[in-house]
């Protein structure tokens, strides 16, 4: 029968190659119900914003431990933005220091999860976020 | 409704996303497929129809990866629909079919969709007949639908694809006793990928064995090639395959037949789902669950209970 799921893209861009991470994250998400679009490593800006809108995703998830953070969320939301799908809500994780974290609020980043962080609570966040849109 | 317009009216525009969103639309809400679907019918029907179907891992993004590199050096569009079992526990899917095919993401003529399987039997998603439907109203040239992996029951792709491609792998014990009949049959072309590894010729033996055994298709000899996931040797030979199939089926009027019975199956489904819907609509859950525990203790039988709601079920027949 035909019912609504939650589709998240989670995806890692740049040349880094931690990809355990991302690999939890999109595990956990996809016990908790949802649908999990993953990528594969070293995905450029571009590539990543083609994917969520083809897959037509209700979150973009950006794992990042390569320190090139600021550049990569700054070039995606640039992207969604020119495709006209900056409603489209861009969160991540990975190891980024506390210091980068107003930028990136600023720039439109609604959330990062550092290393440590439980998975339900990205599970419930997702939640929380997706029942309020 | 007007906001569905708009978006009909931007994919056949050649929007991306609005192809995106009316897909997750129709997959998400049957009443939106019998918006959309009655608004770009007749604007589908022009695409080849191709489907991949094996066995788990054994190569089936892979080959769709270099098919596409095929299509795309004759200039062709290209419609993907990666389908992957969703977990029966959980209700979730990983969907990575897509992994394999990175070198095409950024190709704007290129549309690759991620489908979970959401319970459906049979190796394909409910909607997946009318995602191809939307991609063949985009105006895709050829659409390749990768199945889930499959054993010998998942042979729905049969139902909607004018190319059927079964994949098998050389491997130690018998490989192609893994494919069992459903599967072989289904077939009209066979491609034993992983070709580099031993076993090869074995396998191409048993399919061929296989195929004796089994009935013929009329007027086309299903070719069995040897093809390479990891590398682009191969692929050509496929993709001539394909080519040389659809040109058989236009020729011997098979294309018209199988439209015709898909248009059947169509037809078929959705009364058929009408049927549960308005059932449930009629019939609570609870009365129901009350009907059921009658029968259960012994009180009444199934077809008297049927015989007493058939008044209140004629509304809708
Ligand atoms: C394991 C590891 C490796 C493994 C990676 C294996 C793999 N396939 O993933 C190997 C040995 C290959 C490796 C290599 C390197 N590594 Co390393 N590596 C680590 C290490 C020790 C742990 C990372 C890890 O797997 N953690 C476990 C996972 C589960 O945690 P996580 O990724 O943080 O994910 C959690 C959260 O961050 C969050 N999360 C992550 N992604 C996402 C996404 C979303 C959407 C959400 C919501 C949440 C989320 O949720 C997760 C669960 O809690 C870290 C140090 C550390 N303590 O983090 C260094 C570390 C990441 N590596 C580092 C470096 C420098 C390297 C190398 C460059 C080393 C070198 N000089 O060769 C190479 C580069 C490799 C490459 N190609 O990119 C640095 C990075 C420094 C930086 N960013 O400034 C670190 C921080 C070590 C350090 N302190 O210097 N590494
Ligand atoms: N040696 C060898 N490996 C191959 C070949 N083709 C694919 N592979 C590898 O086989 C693995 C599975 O390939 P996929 O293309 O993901 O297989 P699949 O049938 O799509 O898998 P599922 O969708 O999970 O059922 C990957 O690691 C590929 O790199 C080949 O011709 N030779
Ligand atoms: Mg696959």
């Amino acid at each position: 029968m035909p019912e609504k799921k939650l589709r998240i893209l989670i995806a890692k861009p740049g040349l880094d190659g931690h990809d355990r991470g991302a690999k939890v994250v999109a595990r956990a998400l996809r016990d908790a119900g949802m649908e999990v679009i993953y990528t594969g490593l070293r995905q450029t800006p571009e590539s990543i914003v083609e994917t969520a809108l083809q897959e037509d995703v209700d979150i973009i998830g950006l794992s990042i431990l390569s320190g090139a953070h600021n550049y990569l969320f700054k070039k995606v939301i640039d992207l969604l933005k020119k495709e006209g799908a900056e409603d489209i809500p861009i969160f991540g994780g990975g190891i980024i220091p506390e210091d980068d974290m107003p930028y990136l609020k600023e720039i439109g980043v609604k959330r990062i999860f550092g290393p440590g962080t439980s998975t339900e609570d990205i599970v419930s966040y997702i939640k929380e976020m997706t029942n309020k849109s | 409704m007007s906001s569905f317009d708009e978006l009909i009216k931007s994919m056949i525009s050649g929007d991306r996303r609005a192809l995106g969103k009316i897909i997750t639309l129709m997959e998400n809400d049957s009443s939106s497929s019998a918006y959309i679907i009655p608004r770009i019918h007749n604007l589908t029907g022009n695409a080849h129809i191709v489907g991949i179907t094996g066995p788990p891992g054994s190569g089936k993004s892979s080959i769709v990866d270099k098919l596409v590199s095929c299509y795309r050096k004759d200039g062709l569009k290209v419609g993907v629909i990666a389908i992957d079992p969703t977990s029966p526990f959980t209700g979730g899917a990983i969907l990575g079919d897509r992994i394999r095919m990175k070198q095409h993401y950024t190709d704007r003529d290129v549309f690759i969709r991620s489908m979970a399987t959401r319970g459906n039997l049979g190796g394909l998603s409910e909607a997946t007949g009318n995602t191809i439907k939307a991609l063949d109203a985009f105006g895709k040239d050829v659409i390749i639908i990768e199945t889930v992996g499959a054993g010998q029951v998942e042979v729905d792709i049969v139902k909607v694809a004018d190319t059927v491609i079964v994949v098998s792998v050389p491997s130690m014990g018998d490989s192609v006793q893994t494919l069992k009949a459903g599967i072989m049959e289904i077939g009209d072309i066979f491609a034993v990928n992983k070709a580099d590894i031993e076993g090869v010729e074995k396998c191409i033996l048993e399919i061929r064995m296989m195929l004796e055994l089994s009935e013929k298709k009329e007027g086309w000899i299903q070719p069995i090639i040897k093809t390479y996931g990891n590398k682009d040797e191969g692929a050509n030979k496929l993709y001539e395959a394909i080519k040389e199939h659809n040109k058989y089926l236009i020729e011997s009027g098979h294309n018209e037949k199988k439209r015709i019975i898909r248009g059947k199956t169509e037809l078929v489904n959705i009364l058929q789902n009408l049927f549960i819907r308005n059932l449930y609509k009629t019939i609570s859950e609870e009365e129901m669950e009350e009907l059921a525990k009658k029968i259960a203790n012994r009180e009444k039988d199934p077809y008297m209970i049927i015989e007493e709601l058939i008044p209140r079920l004629k509304k809708f027949v």
